[in-house]
């Protein structure tokens, strides 16, 4: 496989978790081992957007169980003998290679995965400042040599911008050091949110400044964020901050009724 | 049966309060010094054809003399079979 592999640099690497969970693209070239009309190609294609079930292969990390995926899309179909170029939209932990050997099967003449081209690994694109080995060590060796950091600053990107996509929960600075002290968050420490939030959706909890402080599930709907003053919003799965970068504003003793917008575990 | 894929889908922020936040502590993402900056970063990297996902990271932390380096699916033993 070829294209967009986002890569995590020391601290960032905590938030692979949810990259990983993010959805990809992919063009992909298919060898079909018998001719088949380019119409039926395309009707059956067309039956594989959706839900599917795929098994994982028999060399894989995972266990072997039948496992429901979202295809989101499978477009720019093109023809050229018994090769076939599409581009697919799906879920992560979509097995490519198994998709259009079930395409084949589905076509009654065998298909097989010939080449692949991730076109997209969550929030980035081969159009996101996709950069190559030999773009970061010039970058690099600028920074190292020269003392110069903007074309390093330009082929790495903030770890935040991994987190596009994932709907969004802007905190108080009074709120901050507690969510990095394995906190959770209650309504009063929340400033701002985006709309769409449902309980158990993976969320970003970010500071004003916009840094990532940690991620979690939420506990209650955007809409009920909206209505209510108090409650539990999300539960925190993965703190990412350092603590004791904001002050601690909060009480450790006291009860958790007397701090702004937290509650302390246990 | 079409499902919206995660990046099409279109959110509003909604605003539940005004605060102002302390420029003594913390750092807006993109301002943070180098060094932080690199701590904090990720690379979108494009993957040449022939070596596997791990070894490419490989070369990153060489290349950046960086300790830690992972790819989306280091939590995962043998992510390449996941992802691909």
């Amino acid at each position: 496989m070829t294209g967009v592999l986002p890569v995590a640099l020391e601290d960032a690497t905590k938030i692979a978790q949810a990259l990983l969970l993010a959805g990809k693209e992919y063009v992909c070239v298919m060898r079909i081992h018998s001719k088949v009309s380019e119409e039926k190609v395309r009707r059956i294609m067309s039956e594989f957007i959706g839900e599917i079930y795929q098994r994982p292969p028999l060399v894989s990390s995972v266990r072997r169980n039948l496992r429901k995926r979202t295809i989101y899309y499978i477009d720019n179909i093109e023809f050229q003998n018994e090769h076939i170029l599409f581009r697919v939209g799906c879920q992560s932990g979509t097995y490519i290679r198994k998709l259009c050997f079930d395409m084949g099967e589905a076509l009654g003449c065998g298909v097989h995965m010939a080449e692949l081209r991730r076109t997209r690994a969550g929030p980035f694109t081969e159009d996101n400042r996709l950069v190559t080995l030999y773009d970061l060590n010039d970058a690099y060796l600028s920074w190292r040599e020269d003392g110069d950091e903007s074309r390093l600053r330009e082929v790495v990107q903030p770890m935040e911008n991994a987190l596009s996509y994932i709907p969004k929960i802007y905190i108080r600075d009074s709120a901050v050091d507690a969510i990095c002290h394995g906190a959770d968050l209650a309504l009063p420490g929340v400033l701002r949110f985006e709309s769409g939030i449902e309980p158990r959706d993976l969320v970003g909890i970010f500071s004003e400044k916009g840094e990532i402080v940690a991620i979690g599930e939420a506990k209650m709907s955007w809409r009920k964020m909206v209505s209510l003053d108090r409650g539990l919003a999300v539960e925190i799965s993965r703190v990412i901050m350092p603590c004791g970068t904001y002050p601690p504003m909060w009480r450790r003793r006291s009860g958790s009724s007397h701090m702004q917008g937290t509650e302390i575990k246990g | 049966m079409e499902i919206e894929p995660p990046w099409k889908v279109r959110r509003k922020v909604v605003v539940k309060a005004e605060d102002i936040t302390n420029p003594d502590y913390g750092c807006m993402p993109e301002k943070r010094p180098i060094q932080d900056y690199l701590a904090n970063g990720i690379i979108n990297l494009d993957k040449p054809q022939g070596p596997s996902s791990h070894e490419v990271v490989a070369w990153v932390k060489r290349i950046l003399n960086v300790e830690h380096a992972g790819h989306s699916g280091t939590l995962v033993a043998r992510a390449e079979e996941i992802l691909v």
